[in-house]
């Protein structure tokens, strides 16, 4: 499977990453040449095999349903590029 | 000179009363501000901080405390948020971020102590094997080749900043992450000891997430020893941590004087690549001589799947990274990029503040993630993930840990490996087979190559046997009797 230029495009959307038109082509061959060397797993039989999702190789725990932490909008906000009283500012999304 | 004693030796100074913790973290504030303009391997220096600290381990340490790191130096990588002080993942995007809580790690190693000189630099959100992609500049190798004293070498990656600080002499230890080889090739590059200890063994909580599934704290430092006693403080279960293990935490200094009489050290016969340099190979056969020697019995195991570990991780590492770098939107926290509307905010603000390395893993982790290819790419690579976790589990039906070369060279310099990113990627087939399976794996420096340069052995151990990885760590290191300097330590640059 080799990328072409509309879905360099079309990924770099997904990703909500600004890409431009004099970058493509770059970014083209770079992915492609990644997902080239990866196509090599083709060659493994992994018939039967069940997918393993991590490394961690234990039962996750359980623990009771309540609120641990929060109440403090201050901390929560005091790195946001723009604030306005208790909120985060956006541009308008709504007309 | 008090940077450079060990942690274990400064420990014991420091509780007979030969110096003071002030005196120890004023010889390392010192050497930060003589050597960190050449190495660049902090990116913020907390001199201040850690004065104040020594001061409060000094009044501790005379009212009996005897917290196992009281007033010992340390470099923090700066992936691990540290409460009001800028935490930045080596990348543009975080450039303005001050942390409003501590991560569990760093929490640990303060409550036991430790005295932070500073954030280390790193690879962009841990993405590299050379420090090479770091928004705030690449870090410096202190090791010089003999034959080309000019070239500026990596210190390896991602965590180079804290492999060239312990190098340095600028602190005593420092914190890691290893998500594909991240602790252990810049340790071999920079002829130090790291490990990576079991998936689980420490909390990930306040960690800036690269690839959940293998993402792991651990430490980096000049001995073994000292290595076994930073773990120590760093693990543990932690309720913040889903996946962080509740079992309890060996005392893993204890284990580094076991020996390796009677065990059985497998030989993975798949690491003998195409292409490896002769003298990684007979420093290998040196290192299995030296086991054998003590007491080891050497036996040829098999992992099939090796050769597949780098692409699988390749399609895991940065499908997982897609995911977690998601939340860097300009909209919470970090930097912000405007844009007429939301999407253009998002889209300005992530090619502003991603460089080139995070963008291609995340738009390859975007497009192995995307429908139609979900199954060809993502769930065929966790199918090879469970057949490399297999290998491991058969081999150590066999043998206690296994011994392999932690890279394929010693460190390059800097601008080499830098036109393909498949080249780079290389530099972690030794290491990336045992993040794919969770296991512990340590590198410890072994000798020096025909150029001076530090080449580092790893030990690969069971899930939760970091104890048999320290006993064969340090009996490696007892044997090498490493004792080379690098060119660029506290003394050697002020005599020049």
């Amino acid at each position: 499977m080799s990328l072409d230029a509309a879905t360099v495009r079309r990924i770099a959307s997904l990703a909500r990453i600004g890409v431009g038109e004099d970058e493509i082509e770059g970014l083209r061959t770079q992915l492609n040449s990644i997902l080239g060397w990866i196509e090599q797993l083709n060659e493994v039989d992994v018939t039967g095999i069940a997918p393993l999702t991590g490394a961690a190789q234990m039962a996750l725990k359980m623990r009771d349903d309540v609120v641990t932490d929060g109440g403090d909008p201050d901390g929560v906000l005091a790195n946001a590029p723009e604030r306005a009283g208790d909120f985060f500012v956006v541009p308008k999304v709504v007309e | 000179m008090l940077t450079d004693l060990t942690l274990a030796v400064a420990r014991a100074g420091l509780a007979r009363r030969d110096f003071s913790a002030t005196e120890l973290t004023q010889a390392h504030v010192d050497a930060v501000e003589a050597l960190n303009p050449t190495l660049n391997a902090l990116i913020t220096v907390t001199a201040d901080q850690a004065l104040a600290q020594a001061r409060a381990a000094d009044a501790a340490l005379a009212s009996g405390d005897d917290r196992p790191l009281l007033g010992l130096p340390l470099a923090i990588k700066d992936l691990f948020c540290t409460k009001g002080v800028r935490t930045t993942a080596g990348s543009r995007i975080l450039g303005p971020f001050v942390p409003p809580y501590e991560s569990t790690v760093t929490a640990n190693l303060l409550r036991d102590g430790a005295v932070f000189l500073g954030k280390a630099n790193l690879d962009e959100f841990a993405m590299g094997s050379s420090n090479m992609t770091s928004a705030y500049g690449a870090v410096v190798n202190p090791w010089k080749r003999r034959q080309d004293a000019d070239a500026v070498l990596v210190p390896g990656g991602s965590s180079g900043g804290s492999a060239a600080a312990v190098a340095g002499r600028i602190a005593l230890g420092a914190t890691g992450t290893d998500t594909g080889g991240s602790i252990r090739q810049p340790a071999s590059f920079c002829g130090i000891a790291g490990i990576k200890p079991t998936y689980g063994r420490c909390s990930r909580w306040g960690i800036v997430a690269f690839a959940s599934s293998l993402d792991q704290a651990g430490p980096f430092a000049r001995t073994v020893e000292d290595c076994a006693i930073l773990l120590r403080s760093m693990a543990g279960h932690d309720p913040k941590d889903s996946t962080s293990a509740d079992r309890p935490v060996p005392d893993f200094a204890a284990a580094c004087a076991r020996g390796v009489r009677g065990l059985r050290i497998g030989v993975p016969r798949e690491y003998r690549a195409d292409g490896m340099p002769g003298e990684i190979e007979a420093l290998w056969q040196q290192g299995l001589a030296w086991l054998r020697a003590e007491g080891a019995e050497i036996v040829d195991v098999s992992l099939p799947h090796t050769k597949y570990g780098l692409a699988t991780y390749y399609i895991v590492a940065p499908a997982e990274a897609s995911s977690n770098l998601a939340r860097y939107d300009g909209v919470r926290f970090g930097l912000r990029a405007d844009g007429g509307d939301l999407r253009e905010l998002y889209e300005h603000t992530r090619a502003e503040g991603f460089g080139e390395e995070v963008r291609r893993r995340v738009l390859i982790g975007t497009y192995v993630l995307s429908a139609g290819y979900y199954d060809a790419y993502y769930l065929r690579a966790q199918k090879v993930r469970a057949l490399i976790l297999r290998d491991f589990t058969d081999a150590f039906a066999q043998v206690d840990a296994l011994l392999t070369p932690t890279a394929p060279s010693a460190a390059f310099a800097q601008g080499e490996n830098m036109d393909d990113p498949v080249a780079m990627y290389l530099n972690d087939v030794f290491t990336v087979p045992a993040s794919m399976a969770g296991v512990p794996a340590m590198s410890v420096p072994a000798g020096l190559d025909g150029n001076g340069l530090p080449l580092g052995l790893q030990i690969i151990g069971r899930p939760f046997d970091e104890e048999t990885v320290f006993a064969v760590a340090a009996a490696i290191e007892r044997a090498a009797g490493f004792d080379a300097l690098p060119a660029i330590r506290p003394g050697a640059v002020a005599a020049e």
